[in-house]
């Protein structure tokens, strides 16, 4: 029993279909991750089956033919027996067939390029170290950090770095892609059926704050899609302080975009005080609603970030800006106020 | 043979810290490999228990995210090439000329060569911390991250130097077990009737002679991109980074059976040893092994799924992955009905041994599950390949080694390793292994990616990551256990018999433990599998000799190798620090470079050395033969 334990653990965890649903490739939320989950269910359960009959084995020849002390007999030698060998040749080719039919039809199934698909909702990921960035080169929209996309329908993603290499992740909607540096672009799609917030990931090393280069997927029905596309290219007002307004010019705008002004080299900022979370990773919520250490308001995230940003993200291409005090709130004050009215 | 002038050389023999700087010696070199492999298995298992104490809580700030960086690429990188491979070659030199009944090595001069490249690489690798640019790109150092634009500082230069040189080490002691494993066996010893652990040392030496020139290749070209500006892996100027995923991993999968195969052996020898039977299907074993090796290398892009090689690469490396599966089941089915039917006693390395069977087929079978190139997109790069490559090397390997070791310390050492504290070494470390690691197979399935330095409160991370670094720390105390175990045992007194399991099988455990210099007096005649055995049935007491008494042959000590091993390194210091120690006596030659060729010119003349001096070797004589064995027997 003591060696079936971890056994009986494993299929629990699995059956409970175990982690955040907006996190977990156990608990798929879009047909790709779950085409892929479903892979990972037949795995699972020849595997198991294999750790079933091997651990099974051990265990009754463990306790069977344990040496009783003073044991001086000599146990017959055998050579090997052809009709056993065969079996256990013979039976992982046919696990194998059954878990690598599916794995190729799969394979050729989740490497379809939407990208010429006129239904499909086209975007362009860009990593950088260490945010990303999401450009609709169909509607003319750049934004970095936050994804939106309409229900339902397939997005077609073109992957490439624009430094070292990352990977894009959304575990719960779809598996990663490699983004490549120099031209070495690759496709990959996946579609969100329902409303909701997923948690996308960097998989593959790329620096020091490689852990922390999170961003979000965000799923609204069509509508609010059109509505929020619309939205994101208004023109925006400076800040109406004018104090802060020109600090916000000279020491932002020379690296950010905020609507048409600004430039384009790092996370164009429109719309910041709507997104879920600061950096990626500085989760934005009520203030009453606190929960975890990286959890503040939006305003509170934004003046932490602008203050600090090596202490959020260590290594990250920002500098530590230098404002007054009134000008570093009055700029968090303003970003936190950039939102962009588009969920009903 | 060299037998009408060598009598007239009187050759020093050395004895303190002389004799172990020049011995040529492979039971010695096997010695030096074990303490060597061992220092730097603590040095990397301190970077894991770091890396588990920052994992430990969520946004845990213990060490930084530079800092974090380092520890897992150094720790991957010496636990791969500094610790893993030289406990190998701890073993195999320890063993296999034993087990075959041959003197020495093939090549004893570079024998100690390949040691001494290898500790000095090692060493070079890990003056890096002392220095304070560590290499920070993971042991697979990806470009461009590994390459200058982002990694400005001497890290990198490090590992692309520290290895290159360790590499020769490898390569040339995969070289020397080749041939000594083809020529130098004994009378009568054909290659099926090889023990199964010197077979996969065979295999395992042929990987090495065609995987590392790969690494050495990927390697020399990224020096080349960062010592002296190439652009092999800089996509900014026409290079390209997938090519160095692509070379890397031709090296990288089958060094991942480079690994495994001697462990597969080792358990071999355990398990029908101490089980008191012969080893079930030995040949389809050997058929086993040569498939996985020929196999490990038609699969190299399956670390790759996620490139973007298309869907054709990836089916073709999907399946070709999975039929690996096929020669492994075989081996596991193998042992588990060598054991059925005997007659087991649970030694120490019995444990490790058994314990290795259910813990590797957990390995194992990940790694088929990984081999599903849809599916691989959600594993890879995620906790759960962290788990799966752990379950086959520490789960496989690790306890193939710690079998090993307590298997033939009486034969290196002449003293048996204590029980008790060897039965606790298993349990704490067994124990801790699976707690550390199991877990993280779901950590990743729930979406924690690898290689990060924080992860985030509320992920539902926070308690399997807990369960895991409690895990390491009883891993670390069974690794403490082991150290005490082998202190205590070096105090007691040196009386370990020829055969001290009772149950030996294989021509080692005929001679003395430790083995005279000349390991046989007699070159021993072999008359079939597990030869020992064998005669031991047949009522005999030992080997039939295939030779008369007479006066061997020994190569002669030398200290060349230690000072080539040195010249590397100083000579990869020079080039490392090229461009920052200015120029030498105001010259167009800079310091570093000047350090650096006389590094070389150390090699050069150590070679030619090597190559003017006639080294006819020496004789041992028939008196101290006859010495000996009056003595022993």
């Amino acid at each position: 029993m003591k060696r079936l334990a971890p056994l009986m653990a494993f299929m629990v965890l699995v059956l409970a279909a175990c982690g955040r649903e907006d996190l977990s490739t156990l608990n798929p939320q879009g047909p790709v991750a779950e085409e892929q989950f479903g892979l990972m269910k037949t795995a699972i359960m020849i595997m198991s089956l294999v750790i079933v009959v091997v651990f099974a084995i051990s265990l009754y020849v463990i306790i069977r033919f344990r040496r009783r002390s003073g044991d001086k007999t000599i146990p017959k030698q055998v050579e090997g027996n052809h009709k056993l060998e065969v079996i256990w040749t013979v039976i992982p080719i046919i696990l194998l067939i059954i878990l690598g039919v599916p794995t190729v039809q799969s394979v050729f199934n989740l490497s379809k390029d939407y990208s010429n698909d006129p239904e499909a909702v086209k975007v362009i990921v860009t990593s950088h170290q260490y945010w990303w960035e999401f450009e609709y080169p169909e509607l003319g929209i750049k934004t970095a950090q936050e994804l939106v996309i309409p229900t339902g329908k397939t997005i077609a993603v073109e992957a490439k770095t624009a430094d070292v290499l990352h990977s894009f992740w959304i575990p719960s909607l779809a598996g990663k892609i490699d983004t490549n540096p120099g031209g070495n672009t690759n496709h990959m799609y996946f579609s969100s059926p329902k409303e909701g917030v997923f948690l996308g990931k960097c998989a593959e090393l790329c620096g020091p704050s490689h852990g922390l280069m999170d961003f979000k997927v965000k799923a609204v029905d069509p509508a609010s899609f059109d509505r929020w596309a619309a939205a994101i290219q208004e023109p925006v007002a400076l800040p109406s302080d004018p104090e802060v307004a020109a600090a916000f010019e000279s020491k932002c705008l020379t690296c950010h975009a905020v609507g048409d002004l600004g430039g384009p080299a790092f996370p164009n900022l429109t719309g910041i005080g709507s997104r879920e979370s600061v950096g990626g990773i500085l989760v934005n919520v009520e203030a009453d609603d606190k929960k975890y250490a990286n959890e503040d308001t939006v305003y509170n995230n934004l003046y932490k970030w602008i203050k600090d940003p090596q202490e959020v993200k260590p290594g990250n291409m920002m500098p530590t800006v230098d404002l007054t005090e009134k000008e570093l709130e009055g700029i968090a004050q303003y970003l936190s106020e950039l939102t962009l009215d588009y969920e009903q | 043979m060299a037998h009408a002038h060598a009598h007239g050389h009187a050759v020093k023999r050395y004895s303190g810290i002389m004799d172990w700087l020049t011995t040529v010696d492979h039971k010695k070199i096997g010695i030096l490999y074990l303490i060597a492999g061992g220092f730097f298995f603590l040095v990397g298992g301190l970077e894991a228990i770091l890396i588990r104490v920052q994992l430990w809580k969520p946004q845990n700030d213990f060490v930084g995210a530079d800092t974090y960086n380092e520890l897992l690429t150094m720790h991957g990188t010496t636990m791969i090439f500094l610790a893993a491979m030289p406990l190998l070659f701890a073993l195999m030199n320890a063993v296999v000329p034993l087990q075959i009944g041959a003197r020495d090595v093939a090549f004893p001069f570079v024998n100690s060569l390949g040691f001494w490249t290898f500790l000095f690489g090692g060493l070079l690798l890990n003056v890096s911390w002392i220095i304070g640019d560590v290499p920070d790109a993971g042991w697979t150092s990806y470009a461009p991250l590994a390459g200058t634009t982002y990694s400005d500082d001497h890290g990198m230069d490090y590992y692309v130097l520290g290895l290159q040189i360790a590499g020769i080490g490898t390569l040339i002691g995969g070289i020397n077990f080749l041939v000594t494993i083809i020529n130098m066996r004994a009378p009568g010893m054909t290659f099926m009737r090889m023990p199964l652990f010197t077979w996969t040392a065979f295999i395992t030496s042929a990987l090495i002679l065609f995987a590392f020139p790969a690494l050495t290749v990927g390697l020399a070209a990224l020096m080349f991109d960062r010592l002296f500006d190439a652009n092999f892996f800089d996509p900014a100027a026409g290079g390209n980074a997938v090519l160095w995923e692509h070379i890397f991993w031709i090296f990288g999968h089958p060094e991942v059976y480079i690994l495994i195969l001697p462990a597969f052996g080792v358990i071999s020898e355990v398990i029908s040893t101490f089980s008191r039977k012969r080893l079930f299907g030995y040949s389809s074993m050997v058929f086993a092994t040569i498939l996985i090796g020929f196999l490990g290398f038609m699969v190299w892009a399956h670390h790759m799924f996620t490139a973007g090689l298309g869907p054709v690469a990836n089916a073709l490396f999907s399946i070709a992955t999975m039929l690996i599966a096929v020669p492994t089941g075989i081996k596991i089915f193998n042992w588990l009905f060598t054991m059925w039917g005997g007659s087991i006693k649970f030694t120490a390395a019995n444990l490790f041994a058994v314990g290795f069977i259910p813990t590797f087929v957990m390995g194992g079978v990940t790694g088929v599950m990984l081999a599903a190139a849809p599916a691989d997109f959600q594993y890879h790069d995620s906790y759960f390949v962290v788990a799966h490559f752990h379950y086959v090397i520490v789960g496989g390997l690790i306890l193939g080694i710690f079998a090993g070791l307590h298997y033939w310390w009486p034969k290196m050492f002449g003293r048996t390793l204590n029980e008790g504290l060897g039965k606790l070494t298993f349990w704490t470390f067994f124990i801790g292994f699976h707690l550390t690691f199991f877990v993280q197979h779901f950590l990743g399935l729930m979406g924690m990616p690898r290689r990060i330095w924080q992860y985030l409160d509320g992920m539902g991370f926070n308690e399997m990551n807990m369960i895991s670094t409690i895990g390491a720390f009883l891993m670390g105390f069974g690794t403490i256990f082991f150290i005490i175990n082998v202190v205590v045992t070096a105090v007691k007194p040196k009386n370990a018999a020829n055969d001290p399991w009772e149950d030996g099988r294989t021509l080692e455990w005929t001679i003395p433990s430790p083995p005279p210099e000349y390991n046989f007096a007699q070159t021993p005649l072999v008359r079939g599998y597990d030869a020992y055995w064998k005669e031991k049935m047949d009522g005999h007491s030992g080997m039939t000799p295939a030779e008369p008494i007479g006066p061997i042959h020994m190569p002669s000590p030398s200290i060349l190798p230690f000072f080539m091993g040195l010249g590397f390194f100083i000579a990869g210091f020079g080039f490392m620090y090229a461009p920052d120690w200015g120029h030498f006596l105001g010259t167009d030659l800079t310091n570093g470079h000047a350090l650096g060729i006389f590094g070389l010119a150390i090699v050069l003349i150590c070679m030619l050395l090597r190559s003017v001096i006639d080294d006819h070797g020496f004789h041992i004589e028939e008196e101290e033969i006859l010495k000996d064995l009056g003595g022993k027997a």
